[in-house]
């Protein structure tokens, strides 16, 4: 019997790494793409999985297990290609020894992300070639095609999904693994995998060559098929888009791409040329349109279809079709806009509301990061003026104070957190000591990756393999990079958090504030008993309500704590003037 | 079973939609059809408003419901059913609990969390069954299975079958809270105000 399973795109990408015989996967998480390591390690006995401080040392370690001569797979996110972008420009010329693919999660809509970027165009940059996969199935079986191109073409190979694929469950067919063999040992190869110059102006003509062969190849590959039905309207398309085409059109032929780099010239000339109308239906950028039409194709693409955001059915149809929905639907549809928004904010019982809470009292500036942490933006907190990247908070911190001078002097803060610190943080720490800041960088150590799940990190002992290992000491790291400063908190106690941060801006050397506590979702962190609000004593002042817990309700003339959420935390009774907050059966310590 | 059944699952984070959809999903795998659940993770969980599109049928292409097109929406929150109304199409139904869960701006006092959203539902050319799924919960022994007595009250109105659903359900949750969540699923199923359907 054939084993069918209902997988997610990431659970089908990480069985296709199983079956196609991958011995070293890597990762640093990111949605959309983190549950692809997270099962990538159910298979652990086969495939050495781990999570690396950043995208770019993932890259690298992958890379190195290629050059030893087995298959590996990297997994990142949209942006974590950035990060990864140097090794991965120069892996294009130097090629693979073992097999290896790159898959990007792509986050149309911006989900969970800072930007939208549309990462095929990465697979252009690098001159390397790309599938897409429009299911599940497709997600587990490309990994394995991939892997093969990757070493018939001497390439790396993107992989690339989108959220609407990596979080989509669809039915998939499971196969069995593949082993492959492990060299004798590591095989020298200076004029490929040494790209000092000379050797690398010798590679740049072959990754040229590359391109045509690959070209050449996909022409014939299955992997770009046509469905043919009536001829009125032909589509291109790719992923996702390709199922919202399929239900908006099933009477329309489909040249469906799976390898969209480098695209089939002749296939598509000789498509265009049968059809009466040409679609291009892909999301977010004019990838394949702007190619195509550059083979001299007319086409209808982006000039109907919107460029930013995630396309769907509705989206394709009303803009080829026309949109022709009632009046009705439209008033509904303002009433529905109008109801109150549902902000994702702090969880009740988090850490990290202690701090913003304070830096709020104090009215800094901060420049904070990627992170739970970035909802300290989040009113009424509102305690965050800056969001670029990863790591980006500390240089621009510094930056900040460079430019201002004395009119800013204490009264700026850089926020980034305990895994963000590990990814990108340490490099700007070493410049502000380097060159002589006198910044305050508070690291929030809620003791994992929170944002994206509870993933472990360099700080928590753990390996994602579930070894226990060297827990990396954030003071210690700071003190070893010249920090004399450093200090650690506890940001439940509100007093000396403030206390703290109030001290180290009035200093004119960089400190570093640890703020420490377990993230409130931890299974080994106990919740306590919700506390309530003594009707008797609760003036409603609304103290309470500025720390914006979930838990603490605006009731009626008087604050209210829904003992649903509430975690027990105490952060609201240090701030109430009445001593109005109690666990139940009144305040016992 | 050539049309595609499409069932919109809303709620709030934490409060378990994720796990109901898959036990739709799952349920609807057994009994042969072609699936699709799609959902999105991360920033959205922080207390946002959580999604669940799941769709079975014979062959399905969209992981996304379209506006218009869910044949039920099920609602683990009352707000939620309202904000998402109008993926609903004409003549469908709505199960919604009727939980209230402040978002942040309400519960600090900003916005006023409307207070006749019930009748409002109840106003639209909709069947709406309302349940108070957080009390049943509470009473079957665990407020967390507020997902569950949901998709009991759901498996009156949808075609899987029942054992097919219990079966699932016994599979997906943690072995000691079964008889609990079997419990929640019958307060849900044999709850009173049921829709009769034609
Ligand atoms: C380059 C890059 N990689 C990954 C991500 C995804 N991401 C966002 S926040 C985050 C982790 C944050 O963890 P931590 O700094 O410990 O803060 P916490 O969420 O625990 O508060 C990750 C991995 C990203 N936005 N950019």
């Amino acid at each position: 019997m054939i084993d069918k399973q209902l997988l997610s795109g990431n659970e089908a990408v990480a069985r296709g790494a199983y079956e196609a015989g991958v011995r070293v996967a890597t990762a640093y998480p990111g949605t959309p793409s983190t549950e692809i390591l997270e099962n990538i390690v159910k298979y652990k006995d086969d495939i050495y999985c781990e999570w690396s401080p950043n995208e770019k040392v993932a890259m690298e370690v992958a890379i190195g297990s290629s050059f030893g001569g087995v298959r590996s797979l990297v997994a990142m996110k949209h942006v974590g290609l950035n990060v990864a972008a140097d090794p991965f420009m120069t892996l294009s010329y130097t090629g693979v020894k073992g097999g290896l693919v790159i898959v990007t999660a792509d986050d149309p809509g911006m989900h969970s992300s800072q930007n939208e970027q549309d990462n095929r165009h990465y697979a252009r940059f690098a001159k390397v070639p790309m599938v897409e996969p429009a299911d599940s199935q497709e997600a587990k079986d490309f990994v394995g095609k991939a892997l093969d191109i990757s070493e018939e073409f001497d390439t790396p190979v993107i992989l690339r999904t989108t959220t609407r694929i990596s979080h989509a469950k669809t039915v998939t067919e499971l196969g069995e693994r593949e082993e492959k063999s492990v060299p004798e040992g590591f095989v020298r190869d200076p004029g490929k995998f040494v790209m000092v110059p000379d050797n690398a102006r010798k590679r740049h003509p072959v990754i040229e060559e590359r391109l045509k062969e690959l070209a050449e190849f996909a022409e014939k590959t299955e992997l770009n098929r046509i469905e043919w039905e009536e001829k009125e309207i032909g589509i291109i398309t790719s992923g996702v888009a390709y199922n919202y085409a399929r239900e908006v059109f099933p009477e329309a032929s489909i040249l469906k791409l799976g390898l969209t780099y480098p695209l089939p010239e002749k296939k598509i000339k000789d498509f265009a040329a049968e059809v009466s109308k040409l679609y291009i239906i892909e999301e977010l950028d004019p990838f394949l349109e702007e190619q195509i039409r550059a083979m001299g194709i007319e086409v209808t693409g982006k000039d109907k279809l919107p460029i930013t955001f995630e396309l769907n059915t509705k989206i394709v149809r009303d803009s080829l079709l026309g949109n022709n929905s009632d009046i009705l639907e439209k008033e509904e549809e303002n009433e529905s806009d109008e109801l109150p928004y549902r902000t994702p904010a702090l969880c009740p019982g988090c850490p990290h509301r202690g701090v913003f809470y304070t830096l709020n009292k104090l009215g800094v500036a901060v420049t904070g990061d990627i992170g739970c942490y970035a909802l300290g933006v989040v009113p009424p907190l509102s305690a965050m003026d800056s969001l670029v990247c990863m790591g980006a908070s500390i240089g621009n911190a510094f930056g900040l104070e460079l430019a201002l001078g004395d009119k800013i002097k204490g009264d700026v803060v850089g926020v980034i957190g305990d895994s963000t610190f590990m990814h990108s943080g340490i490099t700007g720490l070493i410049d502000i000591v380097y060159n002589k800041g006198a910044s305050t960088i508070i690291i929030l150590d809620n003791r994992i990756t929170a944002m994206t799940g509870h993933q472990q990190n360099p700080v928590t002992g753990k390996t994602l393999m579930g070894e226990e290992t060297e827990i990396i000491d954030l003071a210690k790291i700071s003190e070893a990079v010249g920090v004399k400063r450093v200090l650690t908190v506890d940001p439940y106690n509100l007093d000396q958090t403030k206390k703290v941060i109030q001290e180290e801006l009035d200093s004119d050397e960089i400190s570093v504030i640890i703020a420490r506590r377990a993230c409130a979702l931890l299974k080994y962190v106990e919740r306590k008993p919700p506390l309530h609000v003594d009707s008797e004593k609760c003036k409603n002042c609304g103290f309470c309500l500025e720390i914006g817990c979930p838990a603490l309700v605006q009731g009626d003339g008087q604050s209210r704590i829904d003992d649903y959420l509430c975690t027990g935390c105490g952060v609201c009774v240090e701030v109430c003037p009445f001593d109005a907050i109690e666990k139940d059966g009144g305040i016992d310590d | 079973m050539t049309k595609t059944t499409n069932i919109l699952l809303a709620g709030v984070g934490g409060q378990g939609v994720l796990l109901a959809s898959e036990v739709l999903s799952k349920t609807a795998l057994r009994e042969d059809y072609d699936v699709k659940k799609s959902e999105v993770h991360g920033m959205a969980q922080r207390g946002g408003s959580v999604v669940s599109n799941v769709r079975f049928g014979k062959k399905v292409y969209s992981p996304l419901i379209a506006e218009g097109e869910a044949d039920i929406i099920l609602a683990f929150e009352q707000l939620e059913a309202l904000r998402w109304v109008k993926y609903l199409r004409p003549g469908g139904i709505i199960v919604t609990s009727t939980q209230r869960i402040d978002p942040l701006p309400v519960a600090v006092g900003e916005i006023d969390y409307p207070d006749d959203v019930l009748e409002r539902l109840e106003k639209m050319e909709y069947d709406v069954v309302s349940i108070d799924a957080l009390e049943l919960a509470r009473e079957a022994g665990n407020q967390k299975a507020i997902n569950i007595v949901l998709i009991g009250c759901l498996s009156n109105y949808i075609k899987l079958s029942v054992d097919g659903l219990r079966q699932v359900i016994q599979e997906s949750v943690p072995e000691k809270t079964v008889d609990i969540n079997l419990r929640a699923f019958e307060a849900g199923r044999t709850h009173e105000n049921i829709l009769t359907l034609n």
